[in-house]
């Protein structure tokens, strides 16, 4: 077991909130290229048939450059955009926003609001999927059941675009 | 003697490779799948090796570009080189776009002084141009479809419903969700009604870069229906012809239709 992800796991089991829902953690790399862009990456839910549940969070480039509009890009995150990106009207309040630097990001769902107060019981699977520009693309996902019956984490860890993704699901 | 000669002529014609598999038409966007607000770019050109420019341009006259709500759109930049021809497209709505070039004319053959004669044209030119009494006449009408489909945000099928008339690859599934690994329903038809019995040739791009063609040939079904299982990522291209008498109009006694797609397979 990777220590760091020991040591965050006993972090959170140490904090004073233990709000229902889902915490989601997501790591994203260090890369030492020349040409460093901060990734594309998008979260959601989908059921067993694929169909997206809900958005989860959507990270990209919210100013134009002379490059044009940052939402030219968000086709990249391939499976994200098929599976719902491509009908999101962007900006989103609550799931779109900046870019994110390398390290640690935590995302907290909360059971008593939207989207999983109306999520229906059910198995379902937590996608993360990464695309940086003239870099490579990766997606991770965790599978989990809602509701949950017990404190229950899952770590999945990437190859390239994304070190790792947590799933800790709160009853 | 005369139909001797005419006996070898079809002999040596039989034996020439049909236009269609020697050269292969092709339109290539340079992305099928975009955010709305963006431009394509788009190669279209006649060549050999699939997606590479070898021989000539495809030409653009008959260039039909289908917005998503139906309404026909002009190419910006056109231009038609030595080896293929381009123009660009902006996608300011969302929905799908079809972008084709779309040809119906007739091809008239006949004997003039002990010689053959061919002609090449439309029905509008053909009374003024060709003599309804010439010996040995016969009148083939052409129809050719050559097209590929981009989507901008969400897709739609305004712009991919069948037009009804020649010979055509309906999507059933969207073509701009093709996926390697995953297949992909078409219904073939010829002028708006299922096409079946007919070949589809299936070839990926890159074959510049491989010995041999590895095409995939599907026979559509009685409802015309064909399923492609896409093996990988890719563009690829999609020819299906028919030679036919059915629904041919005077002068013409024989039609050939044909069509041919382009599809970008995406990676999952």
């Amino acid at each position: 077991m990777n220590l760091r992800w020991m040591f965050l796991l006993l972090l959170g089991s140490a904090s004073p909130t233990f709000a229902a829902g889902i915490d989601i953690e997501i790591e994203i790399p260090q890369i030492d290229v020349a040409e460093y862009h901060r990734p594309y990456v998008a979260a959601w839910i989908e059921d067993d048939a694929r169909a997206l549940k809900a958005q989860v969070f959507v990270w990209y480039q919210q100013r134009a450059t002379k490059e044009g509009e940052g939402t030219k890009w968000l086709p990249d995150m391939r499976q994200w955009w098929r599976r719902g990106g491509r009908e999101l009207k962007v900006p989103v309040d609550g799931v779109t926003g900046a870019t994110r630097p390398p390290g640690r990001h935590a995302v907290h769902l909360d059971a008593t609001s939207a989207p999983l107060l109306t999520l229906a019981p059910g198995n379902y699977r937590l996608v993360v999927e990464a695309a940086r520009e003239v870099g490579g693309r990766e997606v991770l996902d965790i599978a989990f059941v809602w509701p949950p019956t017990r404190t229950e984490t899952t770590r999945v860890s990437g190859q390239h675009e994304i070190s790792a993704i947590a799933l800790e699901l709160i009853p | 003697m005369k139909l001797a000669l005419k006996l070898c002529a079809l002999a040596v014609i039989a034996t020439l490779p049909l236009p269609a598999s020697a050269h292969k038409m092709w339109i290539m966007p340079s992305a099928s799948v975009l955010a709305p607000g963006q431009w394509v770019t788009v190669d279209a050109a006649v060549s050999n090796d699939i997606f590479h420019f070898n021989h000539v341009p495809l030409r653009l006259d008959n260039l039909v570009v289908t917005a998503p709500d139906g309404s026909a759109l002009s190419a910006a930049n056109a231009h038609v080189g030595k080896l293929r021809s381009v123009f660009d497209v902006e996608l300011t709505q969302p929905g799908t776009y079809r972008i084709a070039i779309v040809n119906d004319g007739l091809m008239a053959s006949w004997q003039e002084d002990g010689k053959p004669k061919r002609w090449r044209g439309t029905a509008a030119t053909f009374a003024r141009e060709v003599r309804s009494d010439a010996e040995g006449l016969e009148v083939t009408q052409t129809q050719g479809r050559v097209e590929t489909f981009v989507t901008a945000g969400a897709p739609n099928d305004t712009a991919i419903k069948a037009s009804g008339r020649g010979l055509e690859l309906v999507p059933v599934t969207h073509p701009n969700d093709a996926y390697a690994g995953e297949s992909s329903r078409f219904t073939l038809q010829l002028d708006g009604k299922p096409a079946a019995d007919v070949e589809l040739t299936i070839i990926a791009g890159g074959t510049r870069y491989r010995d041999r063609q590895n095409e995939m040939v599907l026979k559509s079904g009685a409802q015309g229906a064909i399923d492609v299982t896409w093996p990988a990522a890719g563009m690829y291209w999609l020819e299906a012809s028919i030679s036919t008498d059915a629904g041919v109009t005077a002068p013409a006694t024989k039609r050939r239709a044909s069509y041919v797609a382009t599809v970008e397979v995406l990676p999952q």
